[in-house]
């Protein structure tokens, strides 16, 4: 009986082998497909308002242009005003991990995003090179959109950005972000500032224990494949 | 004559000291009324209680016929002052000093006004001039023209001709002088110099620790006939009762030391000798002080 | 009589060179911080943004607009302007002592309470005087020499942007507000000064109050922050600062034209007008029972 078993082994393990480099391969082609679709898009001038969520940071929702270049240039600017831009907001732009060449991809199932049942694609970078060190998309399969990813990098943490889709679905543009990120204390020297006391410091418990920034950016319109000079990347 | 000055029983603590011990005097209009009495004897005191610099602590004062508590802003309009030395505003000019002063006193002036004060007390080429530039001298000229600057009708003076040389003394003399008799004002002067007092003032008041000592014209406080007499007695008490029932009462004055001072013509002293002798009293000692500066040397003194 | 007063005491303030040596100082005083934020403002920026560098992009240039420029400018001069009101209203009656001059002006036909109101009235122009010079170095001046944008103010624990548009009335406020702490601590020189007879010991009393509470304030010690500070007028005197902290909305973003927490600014400004009543009564009650011996 175990020698009927140990002789069906190897048929097993190439089976599952063969099932997984099919389901590898499957993302791989998924992703393929979805890079291919936000590949139409070489460059575009999104006008959007920022919200800023950081627990240290009192700031006002800002209009901000966003601009890309393909395969990696993306800038936040704030031009009539001043906003705090969350350095992974570079992430915004799928093409840093969709652009990856060398990469292992394994399927992580399902998973429901916003009510849209979403296939879970994990991705390794395989260069030491690469800024990012692992990823996770939420891609909607019958749309080929990514509806959320979380990105870690080497430098900066951990990125989650959670994405809607709405009048610019057919380029895998949308029209909401929401950006989620690690922050670091804010706290300066007691005497420094002397500030006023007016009460609004005593009912906060989770003050600065709250280590997670939050950043929405709603956009209201884009500019594609029309041109996006440099300079605005400097 | 109306009275300007009607100082009632007036008194003055400072905590346990009795600066003025129930002081009572009148002046009179257009009198120049000598305040005399050596450094610290309280005149400083009485006179900033008529300008309520300080407070009474007891008595009545009345100026112009009303009470000071009560109409003290009428009587204040009318009335100028210098006191001890003048200190005015160092870093503003003699013109701008007087135009405060003026306005102070609810009077506006105009610039013909100020140059004719300034040129009754001899300033007229310092009116551009800064007052910390000014010797003693000018600067006592200039605080009697703030004390004028709004034409009162009673001028209080402490201690004017302090840090004066003889010419300014001079000066000043015939200025209070000019004043009383030309235009009619009433003045109180204050001094500790009874030759000062002599060519000045019509009327006198000598105080001595807060308290009135002798008051009067000063042409009989000074007769050469009248003297302050000293009378000791073997029996004081009843001396005292004795003269107070007399005639000699109105010649009495006060006890000092256990002695009795009597303000009397020299020429009556044998015959208050021989009241007292008939009387029954022992007459130790009767004596005339010479002259009434005699008396106040020895007050300073006692 | 009373507008006569004041024009007197208004008059002797600005003939006097201590009075210019004030406005002298403070415009030197923001001429020099406004050249070294010019040459050296980026690290001034660092200073406070530092633990923030690796997360966010920092826009230096930005934030070192003429908005921030003042800020930073009264928050380094308002600390040293009680002292400059204190030479002034801490000489108001001493100083008259100590020249002389008391003793006349009190023999005059006004009353002591006109004085004393009209030599608080005389201070409080100077210090509005000494407001409005401030203002115009250091909000006018910086706005022209580093321009406008959003304003960051930094607090201990939290920083606050507020979009340009929103910033002018709050520096408005904010030098009414400082006028009014100033005026607190004109009226309290003022009442030393009715004590004293030469002008030093007003000066140095109202100085040395001013840093005592400012000291107990940042110790932060328990039972000072619930017995002392809550009433120190010291604490409410920063009241100007509650204008740059803005309030914000459930989602985060703040609200234009608000301030965080108004309650408290008004608070503050009735306890500064309190402590203001108490001084002058104080200073009225105690000069007109006065004897003038100086």
């Amino acid at each position: 009986m175990i020698m009927k078993k140990l002789r069906s082994l190897p048929l097993v393990l190439f089976l599952l082998f063969s099932v997984n480099t099919l389901f590898a391969q499957e993302v791989k082609t998924l992703l393929q497909q979805v890079k291919a679709k936000y590949d139409k898009v070489n460059d575009y001038t999104a006008t959007g308002k920022m919200k800023t969520n950081v627990i240290f940071i009192k700031a006002p929702v800002a209009t901000v242009k966003v601009y890309y270049k393909r395969p990696d240039k993306l800038k936040i600017k704030n031009e009539s005003g001043i906003s705090f831009i969350p350095k992974g907001s570079a992430n915004v732009n799928m093409n840093n991990v969709l652009g990856l060449s060398d990469y292992e991809a394994v399927d992580g199932g399902t998973e429901k995003i916003s009510g849209i049942t979403c296939r879970v694609v994990k991705i390794f970078p395989l260069s030491d090179e690469e800024s990012i060190t692992r990823s996770t998309l939420y891609i909607d399969e019958a749309k080929l959109l990514v509806m959320k990813s979380v990105i870690s990098t080497k430098e900066n943490g951990t990125y989650e950005l959670l994405m809607s889709y709405k009048q610019y679905a057919e380029w895998g543009l949308p029209d909401k972000v929401e950006l989620s990120f690690n922050t670091r204390d804010y706290k300066l020297p007691k005497g420094v500032t002397i500030d006023y006391d007016n009460g609004s410091g005593k009912d906060k418990p989770e003050d600065l224990k709250n280590k997670k920034g939050k950043v929405e950016i709603v956009y209201s319109s884009y500019i594609i494949n029309k041109g996006v000079p440099d300079s605005v990347f400097n | 004559m109306s009275e300007v000055i009607r100082v009632k029983q007036l008194s003055k603590d400072f905590g346990d000291f009795r600066a003025v011990d129930a002081l009572s005097f009148t002046v009179g209009q257009g009198q120049v009324y000598g305040f005399l009495g050596q450094n610290g004897a309280g005149k400083s005191t009485t006179i900033r209680m008529l300008l309520t610099l300080i407070e009474p602590t007891e008595g009545e004062i009345e100026i112009f016929g009303m009470n000071l508590r009560k109409h003290r802003r009428e009587i204040l309009r009318q009335t100028g002052a210098i006191i001890e030395k003048p200190d005015l505003y160092k870093y503003l000019t003699a013109k701008e000093n007087l135009r405060i002063f003026s306005r102070l006193s609810g009077v506006k002036v105009t610039d013909k006004q100020i140059m004719d004060q300034l040129d009754l007390v001899g300033l007229t080429g310092r009116a551009e001039s800064k007052v910390k530039t000014y010797s003693q001298g000018m600067k006592q000229r200039l605080g009697l023209a703030a004390a004028l600057i709004h034409n009162p009708g009673l001028i209080i003076l402490d201690e004017p001709t302090n840090g004066l040389d003889p010419q300014g003394i001079a000066d000043m003399r015939n200025l209070i002088l000019h004043l009383s008799r030309d235009l009619g004002k009433t003045l109180l002067v204050s001094s500790h110099l009874l030759s000062e007092m002599e060519m000045i003032a019509d009327h006198m008041i000598i105080i001595h620790k807060g308290r009135k000592v002798v008051e009067g014209v000063v042409e009989e406080l000074l007769n050469p006939e009248k003297a302050m007499v000293e009378l000791v007695t073997m029996d004081m008490p009843g001396t005292l009762d004795i003269l107070k029932q007399s005639d000699w009462s109105a010649f009495l004055k006060d006890s000092i030391n256990g002695t009795l001072r009597l303000e009397m013509n020299k020429s009556s002293i044998p015959r208050l000798n021989r009241d007292l002798v008939e009387k029954g009293i022992d007459v130790q000692s009767l004596r005339p002080m010479n002259t009434l500066e005699d008396y106040f040397l020895s007050l300073t003194k006692a | 009589m009373f507008i006569d007063l004041l024009k007197i005491e208004l008059f002797k303030i600005f003939k006097r060179p201590r009075t210019f040596i004030a406005f002298g100082a403070i415009a030197v005083i923001i001429l020099l911080v406004q050249f070294a934020l010019k040459v050296n403002g980026k690290d001034f920026v660092q200073f406070y943004t530092d633990s923030q560098a690796d997360t966010f992009d920092i826009p230096y240039e930005k934030i070192l607009n003429g908005y921030f420029v003042c800020v930073a400018v009264l928050h380094m001069i308002l600390i040293h302007v009680p002292l400059l009101v204190a030479l002034i209203a801490g000489d108001m009656i001493s100083g008259e002592a100590g020249l002389g001059t008391l003793r006349l002006i009190a023999g005059k036909p006004v009353t002591r309470t006109q004085l004393i109101l009209a030599k608080f009235t005389a201070s409080t122009i100077y210090v509005i005087l000494l407001l409005v010079w401030m203002a115009v170095f250091a909000l006018l001046g910086s706005m022209l020499i580093f321009g406008t944008e959003d304003l960051v103010v930094f607090r201990e624990t939290d920083m606050h942007i507020m979009k340009s548009g929103d910033v002018l009335w709050r520096f408005f406020a904010a030098f009414i507000f400082a006028a009014l702490a100033l005026t607190t601590i004109a009226a309290m020189a003022l009442m030393f000064s009715v004590f004293s007879e030469n002008s030093l010991g007003p000066i140095v009393a109202t100085v040395c109050v001013v840093i005592v509470f400012t000291i107990v304030q940042q110790l932060r010690v328990p039972v000072f922050e619930e017995t002392v500070n809550p009433w120190s007028f010291t604490t409410h005197m920063l009241g100007w600062k509650g204008f740059f902290y803005v309030d914000k909305n459930a989602e985060g973003a703040t609200i234009n034209g608000s301030v965080e927490n108004p309650g408290s600014l008004v608070r503050s400004g009735l306890i500064l007008a309190g402590y203001i009543i108490l001084f002058l009564l104080i200073s009225i009650r105690t000069f007109n029972k006065k004897d003038i011996l100086s």
